[in-house]
This record gives C-alpha cells, sequence and structure tokens, in this order.
C-alpha cells in the first residue's frame, strides 16, 4: 500500500528537506522500513543499537498510536498519513547525579565484573551508584531483590517493612536467618545488606504503608519495587508510582507460579489497565494460605531486581508492557503483551482518579477480614467466633460441627479432629452441602480464617443460620488455645 | 545557531516563573531561513506531569505534539525543538535529558530559575551521536 510519512523538522535534512514521503508496505513496520531502507540516515535516528524503535519516538496512523492498535503489525490502508511523533521528557534532578558520582579504589575493585562490560561500564555504575530503590516488604521478593541490588552497588536502597522474623519465613525470605527469628525484618535485613556492600545506604521504614505515607515515602526514589503480597498495597503501589510517574517493578508469587512486569504509565500500562478492579476477596489465597516454593520468590524476585537495574542503567528491553508468566513446575516462561487501556480510571486520557484512595475499601476489605490474627478480649460479631470461646462451648459439652475447609495435606499438618472436626475442602463445599445439617451449630474454619469466610458466605446463602466463622483459622487456635499444635 | 527576538525570550523566563517551582515546557515554533532557523513563536504545553514529578520533569505527550505539528503547519511553521525550565538548577542539560532528548539539529532551551526568578538562559543542540549536547548560539534579533 502507498502511504505518506510526515518527517519531524530535525530529521528532514535527510530526505532532501521534504515534509513528507512517499513510502510502500502492508503495515506500520514494513512502510517504517521502506523509509530507512531507502533513507538509510534516518535509521541511527529512529532506532537504537539493539534495533529497536527509540524509547521517544511514536508512531501514529493518521490519528491513532499503533500502540493503541497493533503496534508495528498495525496495517495500512491506501494513502493513510504516518507521523513520526516524538514524545519529549527532561529535566533537571536525581539521575543526573550520576555526573557528579565518582567510584573510591575499593569501589571499582568491587565492581570489576560490571566495569569491563560495555553495557554497564564506569557510567553505568555510576548510575546505579546515584540510583534510588525503594523496596516494598522484606519478605520472599524483598530478600533476594534488596541482596542482589545491594550487590549490584544501588546506591541507596530503602526498605518498608514492619513483620518480625517468623520461623516460617525462612524457607524463602534468605535475607534472614535462624539467628534472627523475633527480630523486627528491617533489622536483620539492615544487617545482610551493608554486610553484602558496606558502601550503599540503608533506609528502613518500619511501618504500614498506606494512602497517608505513600506519596511522602515515595517521592525521594527513582523506583518503586512491589515485593508485596495482597492487593489493596498493589493498588497503593501502583497509583502512587502513576501519581508520581516513577516505574513500579511488579512481581508475584503463589505456588509454583509466578508474575513479573514493569508498569510505567509514562511508556505503558500501569497495574490497572492489567487489572482495573481487584478480585473479589477471598478469590485470591495468599501464600500464608495457598503456599509458595520457597526458590520461587528467588527467581521472580531475581527478575525484578534485573529489572531494575536495566531501567537504571537505560539498557536493554525492559518488560514494560510485556507480562511474564513463570511456571515452575513446567520450567516454562510465557509472555503476554499488555496494552494501555485508553479507559484507565488513572493513567488514561480521562482519569477519574487523582489522588490516593482507601485500597482495603477499594478491594472489599471489611476490618474483620483484615485481622486475621485473633486476640482475647477484642470485640467480635457474631458470625465470627474466637479459638477461646469456642475451646470454652466445647469443654462445657456443648454440641457444635467443626467444619475444616482446607485442603488435605493441610489437614495432615494439624487439625482439630480430637473435637470432631470434618474436613470438606472449600471447593466441595457445594457438593458436600447435604452432609451438613442445618439444625446444627456449625463452626467453619482454615488455615487464617479467609477461606472459611467464604465458605461461611456460602453456607448462609444456602440457608444456613446457626453458622460462625473461627476468627484467625486454626493458626489463631494454635497461637492462643493449643501451643503444642505445629503452625505452618 | 538559533535567531530569537528579546520579546520571545522574555516569555520563555516569563512561563519559568510563573510555573516555579515546577518546570514549564513547550514547543519551539519557527522556520529554516538561509541555514538558520529562526524562532518564531512558542506553544506553551501543559506539563503532564502530576504532583512531585512536574517539580523536575517535564513531559511533552506524542498527542500534544501532534496538535502542535497541526497548529504549525496551518501557520507555515515548523516545530523546530522544544523549551523547559530547570528550577532552583542550573541552565545545562541534565543526564536525564541526554537520556530522553528527541533529535540532533532541534534546538533545546533551558532557562534556570532560582527561587523563582529567571536567570541564565541557553540553548543546545544534541551531537549526531547522541553522546552529549553542545551549546547553540542565540543571535538576539
Amino acid at each position: 500500500m502507498p502511504a505518506r510519512i510526515f518527517i519531524p523538522t530535525a530529521l528532514r535534512q535527510y530526505v532532501g528537506n521534504a515534509e513528507s514521503v512517499q513510502v510502500r508496505g502492508e503495515t506500520a513496520g514494513e512502510a517504517i522500513n521502506d523509509l530507512i531502507t531507502r533513507y538509510s540516515e534516518l535509521k541511527k535516528h529512529l532506532f537504537n543499537d539493539e534495533g529497536k524503535l527509540r524509547s521517544f519516538v511514536n508512531l501514529y496512523v493518521n490519528d491513532e498510536d499503533i500502540r493503541y492498535g497493533q503496534n508495528l503489525n498495525t496495517p495500512i490502508k491506501e494513502n493513510d498519513e504516518i507521523s513520526i511523533i516524538p514524545s519529549i521528557a527532561g529535566g533537571s534532578t536525581a539521575v543526573d547525579q550520576a555526573q557528579d558520582v565518582e567510584l573510591s579504589r575499593d569501589e571499582v575493585a568491587r565492581y570489576s565484573r560490571h566495569l569491563i562490560m560495555p553495557e554497564v561500564a564506569l557510567e553505568g555504575q555510576k548510575k546505579l551508584k546515584a540510583a534510588k530503590v525503594l523496596a516494598i516488604g522484606a519478605g520472599g521478593l524483598g530478600a533476594p531483590l534488596t541482596m542482589y541490588l545491594a550487590a549490584a552497588g544501588v546506591g541507596r536502597i530503602g526498605l518498608v517493612d514492619f513483620d518480625v522474623v517468623d520461623s516460617s519465613n525462612l524457607q524463602r525470605q534468605v535475607i534472614h536467618g535462624t539467628k534472627d527469628v523475633g527480630r523486627p525484618k528491617l533489622d536483620s535485613a539492615r544487617d545482610r545488606l551493608l554486610d553484602i556492600n558496606p558502601f550503599i545506604r540503608f533506609d528502613g521504614y518500619e511501618t504500614r504503608l498506606s494512602s497517608e505515607n505513600a506519596l511522602d515515602l515515595f517521592k525521594d526514589y527513582d523506583m518503586v519495587i512491589d515485593g508485596t503480597d495482597n492487593f489493596p498495597t498493589r493498588y497503593l503501589v501502583n497509583d502512587a508510582c502513576v501519581l508520581l510517574g516513577k516505574p513500579n517493578v511488579y512481581g508475584s508469587i503463589f505456588r509454583f507460579e509466578g508474575q513479573a512486569s514493569v508498569f510505567y504509565a509514562e511508556q505503558g500500562p500501569c497495574y490497572r489497565c492489567l487489572y482495573p478492579e481487584p478480585p473479589p476477596p477471598g478469590l485470591v489465597p495468599s501464600c500464608a494460605e495457598g503456599g509458595v516454593l520457597g526458590i520461587l520468590p528467588g527467581i521472580i524476585g531475581v527478575i525484578q531486581a534485573t529489572e531494575a537495574v536495566k531501567l537504571i542503567i537505560g539498557k536493554g528491553d525492559p518488560l514494560i508492557g510485556r507480562l511474564l508468566l513463570f511456571d515452575a513446575l513446567k520450567m516454562k516462561f510465557r509472555e503476554l503483551k499488555l496494552r494501555k487501556n485508553p479507559d484507565c480510571p488513572i493513567c488514561g486520557p480521562n482519569k477519574t482518579i487523582t489522588k490516593l484512595i482507601d485500597y482495603e475499601q477499594f478491594c472489599g476489605i471489611t476490618p474483620h477480614q483484615e485481622t486475621s490474627m485473633s486476640n482475647n478480649a477484642s470485640s467480635n460479631t457474631d458470625w465470627e467466633i474466637t479459638p477461646q470461646q469456642l475451646k470454652e462451648r466445647l469443654d462445657k459439652g456443648d454440641k457444635i460441627t467443626i467444619i475444616d475447609v482446607r485442603e488435605p495435606h493441610e489437614w495432615q499438618i494439624a487439625n482439630l479432629e480430637k473435637y470432631g472436626a470434618k474436613l470438606i475442602p472449600l471447593g466441595t463445599v457445594p457438593d458436600r452441602v447435604h452432609e451438613l445439617n442445618s439444625a446444627d451449630e456449625i463452626v467453619v474454619h482454615c488455615k487464617m480464617g479467609g477461606r472459611s469466610a467464604k465458605a461461611y458466605e456460602f453456607l448462609k446463602q444456602a440457608g444456613f443460620k446457626k453458622i460462625q466463622n473461627l476468627r484467625g483459622g486454626i493458626t489463631a487456635w494454635a497461637d492462643t488455645v493449643d501451643p503444642s499444635m505445629p503452625k505452618y | 545557531m538559533i535567531k530569537v527576538t528579546r520579546e520571545l525570550l522574555d516569555r520563555i523566563r516569563q512561563h519559568g516563573e510563573q510555573s516555579y517551582p515546577y518546570e514549564c515546557c513547550g514547543l519551539l515554533l519557527g522556520k529554516m531561513i538561509e541555514g538558520t532557523k529562526e524562532l518564531a513563536d512558542l506553544l506553551p504545553i501543559a506539563n503532564s506531569r502530576e504532583d512531585e514529578a512536574r517539580h523536575n520533569r517535564y513531559l511533552i505527550s506524542p498527542g500534544e505534539f501532534l496538535k502542535a505539528q497541526r497548529t504549525a503547519r496551518s501557520r507555515g511553521l515548523d516545530i523546530i525543538g522544544c523549551y523547559h525550565s530547570h528550577p532552583d538548577h542550573p541552565a545545562r542539560p541534565s543526564g536525564f535529558d541526554l537520556d530522553h532528548a528527541t533529535f540532533p539539529w532541534d534546538s533545546f532551551i533551558i532557562t534556570a530559575v532560582e527561587r523563582g526568578k529567571a536567570i541564565d538562559l541557553n540553548s543546545f543542540v544534541m551531537v549526531e551521536d547522541r553522546s552529549r549536547f553542545d551549546s547553540e548560539e542565540i543571535v538576539e534579533t
């Protein structure tokens, strides 16, 4: 198809000062290739060393950005007008501090394997030293990614976490050791990171990330790496990054599967373009509920660290606009193309979200589900029963049917069989509802209270009235009633 | 070399002062006349970055650029570069500017704004291999 390509003023010198050039091609990509074949001088201005369109170069077919069409495969009709449109970014700041950074003799020795690679070299290592990266969560993902970033020489690493090291963390959170059980995660992370690399600056923020503090915490950093495990925080991190114009290096893990991407609204889609709405609460189990292969966060966390380093040194193809899916059982990677959603409520042209919102509410999480751990005197509504209350009633001889909605392998670790508990995994509850008598008093439980809340809702809908959810699940039972019970 | 009138230089400085502490930005409309760029008008662009980032980043989206190109064409002008301000930062291109600069040849005017007052103003052109900016002579007309 013949089409016309409009040439930016700066590049007209390479096409005989013409404002536009006639080209042929079935797609936008073919038309551009035709153009640079005929005017080879243009190539280096439009394409980078890796043969990709430079990041600021946008192609429009008529009035439509090809990113909203089929990218370089966008078909060309006769007499279409193609425009080469730069987007312009710039400014004082941050990243250019790299120009004022020097490496000491010790640092040169430490980073020598980077310095001899042309893609990093002294320039890239200085960028790493000048870079400021904030990681959310010192857990499964945060552990490997901050360790590698520290080792790579990222000059300033911030870490947000308010948790304490538990022995169940050690199966995957390799930044903490057995000696650290019971210590704040930030303390053991600091020790480990500064041991790996004393030349970096570490800033720990012992706080729960919230709508009130997110913008303040993020503003001093060049990018944020999300290593969290819950939807309210994922949306919060996304929205704060979009509002501040910073990249969000995303990773998530579950059982044997992981995902990673870079959400950077300035250059591609954001997390909301991919998932406009959170899933209903309880539908997607957390790792605490569903488990995770301990090695998996190592793989995904290190992919996140790799993406962060690439963004800092400005090399390679970032995962912007791509969702990488990893399956450890199959040992396979797949990739999904992500598009910017033109109707995205926070990064689209008609955005409706201009400040941070209440993310717990947005994700449908009501306070009673948020407090998964029970505690003695706290109030509870009649839909819940605490482990102590249940124990008291069982000791009195009250007849209560306990339904455990976990999976058989979890039952094997710990259960309430001696109180007559019966195992009906959540997925089988609808088929086995006839095994229950709605006249009985029923208490449903799972590991922490999330899945059993779903079973509770289902049974309520099915007409069961005398039903309660065990608050905090069998974990809370082990914490407050039976310390000899194994926890997992 | 770029020829600019006193009045247009003042307008760039004013835009920088009005936007302080945020960065301002805009496009330069002009013409190539006998091998020299001549600035004819400015097209101020609303900085499409939000909040904090506006303080030290500016962005002219491709959509705005496309619109600006039409405006320019309808007036017989071309886009010959862009301008922006550096609030409390010298009037020289940053590393970020270099990484994100468009094409060699485009003029790149930067005005430093110190504590709300526009001070130095310089123009730059990126070299062919994109490795650095060279300063460009501004001839006041």
